[in-house]
């Protein structure tokens, strides 16, 4: 056995740069934020994004990032969520990566003035509207999906022509370092900046003044973050979890259908905000549901989902001791159940007999944790979910017409998914947000530059033809305005009777 | 007794009886002719509100009413369907679409200076959109108030929409009730206070606040033109109007001459004495009076500037040579003063402008397109009209709202029932190719990953649906030759 390596200088450097999170920044993040807001600020003044070109360059090289990366970002998910690099490529790059393509291909056709169509009543005049930035947009993420949920509206903002700061989640920190470290070295240091905050400290943040701030978080937060951009009047998007029903009709292909729910409940380890939270199973589909799901499981995860490498873990103790606490005080376990106090891992499992005021079900569900509860028809589950608060995403899977109809018409949600789960959520050309309760706002792909765009509407008159606007002038007569009201009501389509006037 | 009027709401609401269209546009026919057959009495009520004319009432308010409702009456089917997305290679089997959904009870909080428009024009929009509503008629306008208050229910579904009047309490104890949207035109103030409360309960809103909004004159222009529009825009309505021109940008050489120009125009509307003319509207209390007063303390007055509190008349007012750090130049006037800041050209103006708060509008009078180009490009406002005020909130297909401290949300025509929708996301998947999702499915191999790469990059293509047409096309276009050579080979003489 050799004798231990004296410490070298590189060696002293390298333990040096792998300090904790809450090193990197020094300064609170408010403080923080304050600094570099200021010179975000006077960036946007100096007209630095108006161009199409610049606006291109950043989100080209945000691809790049993400490409030239994709093992640093494998690899902080790795630690942080003991996420398989399946879903890492799949959900976190992929999706941002297909979402920035999207932009940077339809970002010229999108900037575009839009030429509001004239009618006889509007001839002499030119009508538009015009995509204008905001400003400052604050943007903050979340530890469920760190990259995407910080990216994508990033994507937005970037291509509407704010400029932006980002807050990764503190929660997941190697991905949050990696994220500190990356986005200066590509994009514009004076436009984009990254700054690490608590979540008690995001309101001081908001009271900064931002023109736009992004949420993706929990409800209770999501209200704070309201409050506080009130403060200032900045609007907000609000995309806020909940509990997603998932209604499983008696009519169904039961084994896709199991797949499908198996897949979505326990990718990323049950940590999802958009992830069907429970089952409203009918009562004839129950028991076949219950031994597909069980079959889908064996499939995707093998008989030890602890062995298996598609399968994660809780990102901290906190979320594992408060999913561990839903499992053990809720209903029955019918699949799985067991626990690992030491790698924070928690079996997939299957919940039966589970009763509304048991935790589960009072609760936002984080973890591989799947209740079911069985309703008569369509029609209880209906009144089962506008009982509740209107939630992110509804799911049904059915193949009767009748029961579909009732499930779509007869609730809300943010959106709304037949056969199949979550990816609603991750399309570039639907906006995907909350409603009510779940938020306000939406965001992806044009979605997106329209939340983080002030529409302006123009009205370009010529001076030319003022013997036409005498009509609205005093002295008032009524000749006049039976001149006026008439050439209203002539007009169909009511555009505008601004002509005469 | 706030509380039980949501409460009864949201349960006639949750009923569903909104949601058929017919309902809506039988509501919106009712509202159509609560208008036509009240008329002389909205007017009277106005009268007596603000000194307005008749005329004024029904330029300024009935007519954007009716060509609202007649606008959702016409619409209403279209906008209410479901608006179909582009779908692309990877979803070609499924149905993808957004559809519009009411959001439930919507309040709506008028002001006072244009105490009908301001809340039937939000309310047209809440109705097509299939949701409850609560009125709340600012107090200030009484006899506009009252008149809401008792004609609403004759007309409209009484069990759908209700009038709250009162004054502060009411509005805050409303505030702390929970609703779906809050739809508020007023001042900033307020208005963070009413985003405040909507926060608690998680309430989107929409936000019509005011601001300064300048109005530019360039050198080159017809001023005699610029001059008439903007006395008449400024004018109107006692100054008390949110989209006003708040005060005039100008270079030094011109002043005189828009003060000529003003003068000239003001005598031609008014007459010598606007006090006496039947055209020229009153300020709404004697608060707002001493206020609009008061700003008139450091200024040049160049014309104008009589006063007499006993009938809150203040007249048309134009100072000159106002500076920027004047108390008129620190808060939205909203009165009949026109203070006139002298700058030194275009990038002086526009500066001034930047280093503000973004206003609702913004006006520019100018021959000279790259002036005008400048303008739109460099500065930000809620909206603009061009060699005119006030215009830009008549056209009902565009948009009209606020941006920073003037509001957030637009309405007028569909902008309104969009407004006051949920867009909701739909994906409609069938149980047929499931295959195509095993890549998607774990164990999470290498392969998989490929093939499910594979399928996203065909996701990424945004012209693979032009793809898809020109290969149906191209397919067609072969068919159709083919056919056409066994035609002709079959009609040919053997």
């Amino acid at each position: 056995m050799s004798s231990p390596p004296s410490p070298s200088p590189t060696r002293w450097f390298k333990a040096l740069r792998r300090t904790r999170i809450e090193d990197v920044c020094l300064k609170s993040g408010a403080a923080a934020c304050a600094e570099v807001l200021k010179r975000a600020r006077a960036a946007f003044r100096a007209g630095r994004t108006a161009q199409d070109s610049f606006r291109l360059a950043q989100l080209e090289a945000l691809v790049r990032m993400l490409m030239e990366h994709e093992c640093d970002f494998v690899d902080a998910l790795g630690r942080d969520l003991h996420k398989p690099r399946f879903e890492t490529v799949m959900s976190e790059l992929m999706t941002v990566k297909s979402e920035a393509l999207h932009t940077i291909s339809n970002l010229k056709k999108w900037m575009e003035v839009q030429r509001i169509e004239r009618s006889w009543a509007t001839a002499f005049d030119e009508c538009l509207v015009v995509n204008e930035p905001l400003g400052v947009v604050l943007i903050i993420g979340n530890w469920t999906s760190p990259l995407q949920l910080c990216l994508v509206p990033l994507v937005g903002a970037i291509a509407a022509g704010n400029c932006v700061i980002i807050s990764p989640s503190e929660t997941c920190t190697h991905t949050a370092e990696l994220l500190h470290r990356l986005i200066p070295a590509y994009l514009d240091n004076e436009c984009f900046h990254s700054v690490v905050a608590a979540a008690h400290e995001i309101p001081e943040m908001i009271d900064l003044k931002f023109d736009h701030v992004f949420f993706f978080g929990d409800k209770e937060n999501g209200i704070k973050v309201a409050q506080a951009a009130a403060r200032t009047l900045a609007r907000v998007t609000l995309v806020l979890s909940g509990k997603n029903p998932c209604y499983v009709d008696s009519q169904c292909d039961i084994n896709t259908t199991a797949r499908r729910i198996t897949w979505a409940r326990f990718h990323n380890a049950g940590q999802s905000a958009v992830a069907p939270d429970y089952i409203l199973c009918h009562v004839d589909a129950k028991d076949n549901l219950l031994q597909a799901l069980r079959c889908a499981l064996l499939q995707f995860y093998g008989t030890d989902p602890r062995e298996s490498r598609s399968f994660g873990r809780m990102v901290n103790e906190e979320i594992f001791n408060k999913a561990k606490d839903q499992l053990w005080r809720s209903g029955k376990v019918f699949i799985g159940g067991q626990v690992n106090d030491m790698e924070r891992y928690i079996a997939p499992t299957v919940l039966t007999e589970v009763v509304e005021s048991d935790p589960i079900m009072q609760q936002d569900v984080f973890g591989p944790i799947l209740p079911i509860l069985t309703v008569q028809d369509a029609e209880e589950a209906v009144a089962f979910i506008n009982s509740r608060e209107k939630p992110l995403c509804v799911y049904a899977y059915s193949s009767n017409d009748k029961a579909i109809s009732k499930i779509m018409n007869e609730t809300s949600s943010g959106s709304f998914c037949l056969n199949d789960s979550v990816l609603q959520s991750v399309m570039v050309g639907m906006p995907f947000g909350g409603v009510g309760a779940s938020g306000m706002g939406s965001y992806h792909g044009r979605y997106s530059f329209d939340a983080f765009s002030h529409k302006k509407s123009c009205l370009l008159r010529t001076t030319r033809i003022e013997c036409m606007a005498y009509l609205r002038y005093p002295p008032y007569e009524d000749r006049n305005l039976s001149l006026v009201s008439l050439a209203s009501s002539l007009n169909l389509r009511s555009q505008g009777w601004c002509t005469i006037l | 007794m706030e509380k039980q009027v949501v409460d009864g709401l949201r349960e006639v609401f949750q009923s569903g009886r909104s949601r058929p269209l017919q309902y809506r546009k039988q509501q919106l026919r009712a509202l159509h002719r609560l208008i036509t057959e009240h008329q002389a009495d909205i007017e009277q009520s106005l009268k007596q509100d603000l000194n307005r004319n008749t005329y004024n009432t029904s330029l300024f308010e009935l007519i954007g009413i009716e060509s609202d409702i007649k606008l959702a009456e016409s619409d209403l089917a279209d906008w209410a369907g479901p608006r179909h997305v582009k779908k692309n290679l990877n979803i070609a089997s499924d149905d993808v679409y957004i559809k519009p959904e009411p959001l439930g009870v919507v309040l709506i909080i008028g002001p006072w200076n244009y105490p009908w428009a301001t809340v039937l024009q939000p309310l047209i929009g809440a109705i097509a959109a299939g949701n409850a509503a609560v009125v709340k008629p600012s107090e200030l306008s009484e006899h506009s108030a009252r008149l809401m208050n008792e004609l609403l229910p004759l007309y409209l579904d009484k069990e759908m929409y209700q009038v709250v009047t009162g004054g502060v309490p009411e509005t805050q104890e409303l505030l702390k009730q929970r609703f779906d949207h809050i739809f508020y035109t007023g001042n900033s103030t307020v208005g963070k206070l009413v985003m405040e409360a909507a926060a608690r309960h998680l309430t989107p809103v929409t936000l019509e606040l005011g601001g300064k909004s300048p109005c530019y004159i360039d050198k080159n222009c017809d001023i005699a033109v610029a001059c008439r529009r903007i006395t008449w825009g400024k004018f109107a309505n006692c100054g008390q109007t949110c989209i006003a021109p708040d005060y005039i940008l100008c270079e030094p050489s011109v002043q005189d001459r828009i003060v000529k120009e003003i003068q000239k125009t003001l005598q031609e509307f008014y007459q010598e004495d606007p006090k006496s003319s039947p055209d020229y509207c009153r300020i709404i209390n004697t608060r707002h009076f001493d206020r609009v007063l008061a700003l008139m303390n450091e200024c040049t007055i160049a014309l104008g500037g009589e006063s007499d509190r006993s009938q809150c008349y203040i007249a048309p007012t134009v100072l000159k040579d106002v500076l920027p750090h004047f108390k008129i130049m620190q808060e939205e006037i909203f009165g009949p003063l026109l203070p006139i800041v002298t700058v030194n050209g275009l990038s002086e103006a526009i500066n001034f402008i930047n280093t503000r708060e973004k206003p609702l509008a913004l006006y520019v009078f100018s021959s000279d397109k790259t002036v005008i180009k400048r303008m739109l490009t460099e500065t930000t406002s809620g909206g603009v009209t061009v060699n005119d005020v006030l215009m830009h909130y008549t056209v009902n297909t565009l948009p009209f709202g606020g941006v920073g401290n003037s509001g957030m949300g637009a309405y007028h025509g569909r902008h309104t029932f969009d407004q006051l929708s949920h867009h909701r996301s739909c994906l409609i998947k069938s149980f047929a190719m499931e295959s195509l999702n095993d890549a998607r499915y774990p164990p999470l191999t290498a392969a998989r990953l490929s093939k499910a790469k594979f399928f996203m990059q065909h996701h990424l293509c945004s012209c693979s649906g032009v793809c898809v047409w020109a290969v149906i096309a191209t397919i067609l276009a072969i068919g159709l030759l083919v056919g056409l050579i066994v035609v002709l080979i079959q009609k040919t003489p053997v």
